[in-house]
């Protein structure tokens, strides 16, 4: 497969993945503050600091109202993790590899980005914002289940499934460590019907509320931490992902599993198998933030990996020749 | 909606032999299309629309702000073409590309044409579209141009007449195949009943003439689709056929040339490529051979394909037949290649370079079309009859300043079609692009782009102008030769 079209379908992925992960942000916070009208700005601010876009938006808007933020993370396109620019840079890369994905795919793709499109240029939004996001999430679903079912499970079909679960892996440690350090220090929230309430909006921001009842039943910081973390089969938790991503990965090089022949293997290894022996206490004691800022380090190292191992092939005439096509 | 009001006017009508008479082809169509409810036929045009929209059938607008999109407006109402005239088309285009390839191929080798005096050498040399990068190439078996778009129109009394030659890179098949699926879309059981003339095995035919251009010895060749990128106005048209090929669609920093082949970059290392159908212009193709600025080409390319370890589809230099005053010659060339009298006539043309013809030119300016030689997509053209004394008198200056690339045409009164206006029909101008592959013999796709002038009289049908197109409707002679008959659903 040609490079620039691996990276491509992996960008592809990746912009899909954080715009819809963007929406449920959105989406749980509008919720949220209907149930907490005291809170409402602390709210708002802290879904900037998820996407690390608090310098721009101060410069752009000021205060964290509602309007200024749903406008800012849906349409702005000069906020690069918008919506729109995330949808923007997923239809760009779908349309430059529109041969190599299925035309299901890149009409559901082109489809999502109109809808997006339509509804900043007619600014449905603030009249209907729950309806908007809840449709958007659905739009990329559905765009999961066409490309699941239209697209040979291939080499890009798993350069398009890692660059998804590299991002979910990303999003869902971002939500953790904002909600976790917003939530903790509040103590005397804990045990009040407001912390319910918060830790809830968590799990529901992550489709994980039902399923993490199901494993935990009472919802207690610590083990909401762990779910989300840790939890061997939910599928967006970070562990899951990274052990969901490793299997592409090994499907795309043909490599042993638990052996490594390139960067990406050695640091996903590395970071996958770390995760299979952590335990939640150990995380805690260390400290959640630092450990989760460690892992988006670690997993920058592993994007930067992908990148040199498959995308940046030299076109200098070099000795070894990778082993031919 | 009906055709009561319709009005052919002077015009030659593509659907109706005279007000309120449909051609045989086109007449259950018509019948149709009346029995619609109020409103359907208006529906059906919005649906096919959004469909287009949605399957990002579009192209970029150059120079507008970004994300700015638009569909080539598609017209529902399909263009029908009788048996008969389309077996004169037919034999008529086979003719003209089979001289026009031993045209090309005589230039860059032994000239003998200009030195029978055919064609002044002149003309040839001071082409601007003339390479001579591309003397003494013998592309494999003979052939230049594989893949043809000949621009037809018809006049007043129905007769066709070629307009244009484009050997380069002609775009707008995938606008046909995928006009062919909307419309099947919007009237099917017309479409079925009609027996028009199917047109899906273009991408089929495509690769199959592509791949015999690779080196005998390699059994599965890997062919590609070149496009400048993803910015190009025909973009959708390049992705749209790698797709139905099947094969890679690459960008000039895709490929590489190493130890004398063509390569590309895949996540694997490097792979040979054997065929390469370009769809960026000569001057861009080869930065060492051709234009030095071009950042969209493959620096060597054309040393490799000098040494026959890459094929290119078309072979550079074919553009010299694309020139205007070269245009003029094409009658004189079937004659001296193969004996014979042009099928399809050319429309008369004056070559400004002649003294005589160029003082017919300066007196008539308002009478005539005024072409650039080297100019495409209706850039570059002074029509008399719509132009301001200015203009004529700017078009004066150029024609006085560089005769050799100005050329002049009577006007021609193209026929027309009816489209939807609002709530009722109205007659516009078109004109026809069949696409040709040559192959082992010459294929001519029973279909082609109807390029419809949308604007209320106006003659310039190009999409960059206000163009839209049209379903093409060849009728087959017997239903065997239809869409959908049993014979092809066997295929």
């Amino acid at each position: 497969m040609l490079s620039r079209v691996a990276d491509s379908i992996y960008w592809m992925s990746r912009y899909i993945e954080r715009a819809e992960n963007i929406a449920r942000f959105v989406d749980v916070v509008n919720h949220l503050v209907l149930d907490l009208p005291d809170q409402e700005a602390n709210q708002w601010s802290s879904l900037i600091q998820v996407t690390e876009g608090t310098e721009l938006f101060e410069q752009r808007y000021g205060t964290a109202s509602e309007e200024n933020v749903i406008r800012f993370m849906t349409f702005d396109m000069d906020n690069p993790n918008s919506i729109y620019s995330c949808l923007w840079a997923a239809r760009e890369n779908a349309r430059s590899v529109r041969d190599a994905i299925s035309s299901e795919m890149w009409e559901q793709i082109n489809r999502s980005y109109l809808m997006v499109k339509d509804a900043q240029v007619s600014n449905r939004v603030d009249e209907d914002a729950a309806a908007f996001f809840s449709h958007f999430k659905k739009a990329c679903h559905l765009l999961s289940g066409i490309t699941d079912i239209t697209m040979t499970h291939g080499e890009g079909w798993h350069f398009g499934r890692m660059g998804r679960l590299i991002e979910r892996a990303d999003k869902t440690s971002r939500m953790v460590d904002v909600k976790y350090f917003v939530l903790l220090p509040r103590v005397d929230y804990v045990g009040s019907p407001y912390d319910n309430l918060q830790w809830a909006a968590l799990l529901k921001s992550i489709s994980a509320f039902e399923m993490y009842r199901k494993r935990f039943r009472q919802i207690v910081p610590k083990q909401v931490a762990d779910f989300l973390i840790l939890d061997r089969q939910f599928p967006r938790s970070m562990r899951y992902c990274l052990s969901k991503a490793e299997e592409s990965l090994y499907a795309i090089t043909g490599s042993q599993p638990s052996t490594f022949g390139n960067l990406v293997e050695q640091r996903l290894g590395r970071m996958r198998s770390e995760m299979d022996y952590a335990d939640i206490d150990e995380i805690l004691d260390d400290g959640l933030h630092e450990y989760l800022d460690e892992f988006q380090d670690k997993l920058n190292g592993v994007g930067d990996a992908v990148y040199q191992t498959f995308f940046a092939l030299s076109s200098a005439p070099v000795a070894d020749e990778a082993g031919g096509a | 909606m009906d055709f009561n009001n319709y009005n052919t006017e002077e015009f030659f009508d593509e659907l109706f032999v005279s007000n309120g008479c449909a051609r045989p082809g086109a007449s259950i169509l018509v019948k149709r299309i009346e029995e619609l409810q109020d409103g359907d036929l208006v529906r059906r045009q919005r649906a096919a629309e959004a469909a287009m929209m949605n399957l990002g059938i579009t192209f970029a607008v150059y120079g507008d702000e970004q994300g700015s999109e638009k569909i080539i407006p598609f017209d529902i109402i399909p263009r029908v073409i009788e048996p008969n005239d389309w077996q004169l088309l037919e034999a008529g285009l086979k003719q003209r590309i089979t001289a026009l390839n031993l045209f090309v191929d005589d230039i860059y080798n032994d000239q003998k044409i200009l030195r029978d005096k055919i064609i002044p050498e002149d003309v040839i040399l001071s082409a601007s579209s003339y390479r001579k990068q591309c003397v003494g190439i013998k592309p494999p078996k003979g052939v230049w141009c594989h893949i043809t778009g000949t621009d037809l129109i018809r006049d007043k009394d129905g007769r066709f007449y070629v307009l244009e030659d484009n050997l380069r890179c002609p775009s707008g098949v995938s606008y046909v195949l995928e006009n062919r699926q909307l419309q099947k879309r919007t009237f099917p059981r017309v479409f079925e009943a009609s027996r028009v003339r199917p047109v899906h095995d273009y991408a089929s035919r495509l690769v199959q003439t592509l791949g015999r251009l690779a080196p005998d010895h390699i059994t599965d060749p890997t062919i590609v689709v070149l496009t400048p990128g993803v910015y190009n106005s025909a973009y959708f048209e390049h992705s749209f056929l790698a797709q139905q090929m099947g094969v890679e669609l690459v960008e000039g920093r895709d490929l590489v040339v190493r130890d004398g082949f063509v390569m590309m970059r895949t996540t694997r290392g490097f792979t040979q490529v054997d065929v390469i159908y370009r769809r960026i212009d000569d001057d861009f193709i080869d930065p060492l051979a051709f234009r030095e600025d071009s950042a969209l080409g493959i620096p060597g390319i054309m040393d490799v394909y000098r040494a026959g370890r890459v094929a290119l589809a078309n072979a550079p230099g074919t553009g010299i037949a694309d020139d205007k005053v070269v245009y003029a010659y094409v009658p004189d060339m079937i004659k001296y290649y193969l004996d014979e009298e042009a099928i399809l006539p050319n429309v008369p043309t004056y070559l400004c370079w002649r003294d005589e013809d160029r003082q017919y030119v300066l007196d008539h300016l308002s009478e005539l079309v005024v072409k650039a030689a080297n100019e495409s997509g209706g850039y570059g053209m002074l029509i008399g009859p719509a132009s301001t004394r200015q203009e004529q008198a700017e078009f004066a200056d150029k024609i006085k300043a560089s005769p050799r690339n100005y050329i002049a045409q009577p006007v021609v009164s193209l026929s027309r079609a009816p489209v939807i206006v609002d709530d009722h029909f109205e007659g516009r101008h078109v004109d026809l692009r069949p696409y040709v592959l040559y192959d082992d013999d010459i294929y001519v796709m029973p279909g082609g782009l109807t390029r419809v002038a949308l604007r209320k009289g106006s003659l310039v049908v190009n999409s960059s102008q206000g163009g839209g197109s049209k379903d093409t409707w060849v009728i087959a002679e017997s239903p065997d030769d239809a869409a959908g008959s049993m014979s092809q659903m066997q295929q």
